[in-house]
């Protein structure tokens, strides 16, 4: 149940501590502790790396969750971003020169408005919310992840798609020179995703620019990517230059590459297993015990009627 | 200090202590908490990586010891294997009491449907007997015929162990083809080295 009623034992989303202030208290910490002559020390306390810059004016959303967060560290460094390599923490070490500013998205297919919009002139008109979500990875691990974004439904009613638009295809840069991952074809270039018209009007589906309180950091998908919390993480397409709006289901880049493992939908889903892995658990990050995986990531009666007489197995 | 005692005494001793080097850094690692957000996962693959590694080490001996003329390097080749099986079961023990925790149905599960830990288990089992007959009186029990027939199963054990890897790889398949490349010359050495000795059959040791 996502509006919540709020009871007084929750954590409100104003007592979550600002990253600059945990930031300081954990670099005080590692500074205690050497002084301690710790020898041992975790690197909780060594303190996380650059803080981006911080976003202002972000409300807060009922469709955010209570559940404690995944720290900040193990949320940009531990990620899946093949266009900076294929290791979970290949995308933190090279996305450090990345400069994701100056940025355009390209609006483009059935739409009234169609034309390359400076993300500033995409994002501005709308209000900065906090949402923060689980997210499931198709590798069985989850986390909890205080996005900054826009309803993306919110842009899209603004570039007024055309009836004939049923469906949203994203691309990804594709710039092998500054995302040195696509140098080589381990996946067919550039990076791509869709959802159906529906599905990306959902107010639960965000165009995110931030996390944490702060701009996205590359590796997290720099500047804007795509967040859609009931389906696995690879729906969330990152460093999104392209947004097409099409009558055909657009082709998808993990089912393209193998297509009985990833399908189009790619919702959580506890009761169809990938083809080489269980997906009824899975590992929250920090945490050791699995956790059963809820149907759409727990998001079921939000997105439910979305699926309704579909075949879930079959539209995998 | 002959060589037979500078062997017994200081270079195994090494060799041994060099094994043990990759399990001190992953304890050191977990110690200082440098195993990243999913240490679980990050101790499964390093203890898989080499298990891996260990077996292909211990398949460079006898191919070093031809081609050197080296007998010595014969004197290590059980040690390795022995660090090869010693590394697969505390790899297997991280899946089983880390990864699943005991979950032994989920364990069951994954065994039966899917191929990969299918494979990667059957490796583990054909190590098991290997491991069981290293000593010198196993290789006497067995005698030397039936205990070199037995110790052949290093071969699709390895090969297990590279297919197995490379099944569980979602797209960069550039690190098991690199280990499959290693292998491919390891056991190719071996297939030409039998095929030039085939017109002697006598002498035909692996």
């Amino acid at each position: 149940m996502l509006i919540r009623h709020t009871r007084p034992s929750d954590v409100k989303p104003s007592e979550i501590t600002p990253r600059a202030v945990f930031a300081d208290r954990r670099r005080f910490l590692a500074t205690a502790a050497v002084a301690g002559a710790t020898a041992v020390l975790s690197p909780l306390l060594a303190g996380p790396a650059v803080a981006g810059r911080k976003l202002d004016g972000i409300t807060k959303s009922p469709f955010s969750t209570d559940e404690e967060l995944t720290d900040y560290k193990s949320v940009t460094t531990y990620n899946n971003f093949y266009e900076f390599g294929a290791g979970k923490d290949d995308p933190v070490e090279n996305s450090a020169d990345f400069e994701p500013r100056p940025w355009t998205v390209a609006v483009e297919g059935e739409v009234a408005k169609p034309g390359v919009y400076d993300l500033d002139d995409l994002i501005r008109p709308h209000a900065l919310e906090e949402r923060i979500y689980r997210m499931r990875c198709v590798e069985a691990w989850s986390m909890v992840i205080p996005w900054v974004g826009v309803p993306l439904g919110d842009v899209i009613k603004r570039l007024e798609p055309t009836s004939k638009a049923r469906f949203v295809a994203f691309d990804t840069l594709y710039d092998p020179k500054r995302m040195p991952g696509q140098q080589r074809a381990i996946l067919d270039w550039p990076y791509r995703e869709g959802l159906r018209m529906d599905e990306a009007m959902h107010p639960l589906t965000i165009l995110a620019v931030g996390l944490y309180g702060e701009e996205l950091p590359n590796q997290n998908g720099a500047p804007i990517r795509l967040v859609v919390p009931w389906k696995y993480g690879f729906k969330g397409i990152k460093s999104i230059v392209r947004i097409s709006f099409q009558e055909a289901m657009p082709p998808t880049s993990w089912n393209i590459a193998t297509p009985h493992e990833y399908g189009f939908y790619a919702n959580v889903n506890p009761n169809v297993d990938h083809p080489r892995w269980s997906q009824a658990r899975e590992r929250r990050i920090g945490e050791f015990f699995k956790r059963e995986t809820l149907m759409f990531n727990g998001y079921g009666e939000e997105v439910a009627h979305l699926y309704t007489g579909m075949d879930l197995a079959k539209f995998y | 200090m002959t060589p037979e005692q500078r062997l017994r005494w200081i270079v195994k001793p090494l060799v041994f202590v060099l094994c043990l080097m990759p399990l001190a850094w992953l304890a050191w690692r977990a110690v200082t908490g440098d195993l990243g957000a999913n240490p679980i996962e990050a101790t499964n693959r390093f203890l898989g990586d080499w298990a891996l590694r260990f077996l292909l080490i211990t398949l460079t001996v006898t191919p070093a010891t031809r081609l050197t003329g080296q007998a010595v390097f014969m004197r290590f080749r059980r040690m390795l294997g022995l660090f090869a099986f010693a590394y697969a079961v505390l790899h297997v023990s991280s899946y089983v009491g880390l990864d699943q925790f005991f979950a032994w149905a989920e364990i069951w599960a994954d065994i039966v449907k899917r191929t990969y830990i299918t494979v990667g288990m059957a490796t583990l089992l054909m190590l098991i007997p290997l491991a069981a007959t290293s000593t010198k009186g196993m290789i006497k029990r067995l005698g030397a015929a039936r205990w070199k027939a037995l110790h052949r199963l290093v071969y699709p054990a390895a090969i297990g162990a590279v297919v197995h890897f490379y099944m569980m790889v979602k797209a960069d398949v550039r690190e098991p083809l690199i280990y499959a490349g290693v292998l491919a010359v390891l056991l190719g050495y071996r297939v030409v080295a039998a095929w030039r000795r085939g017109a002697k059959p006598a002498r035909r040791t692996v």
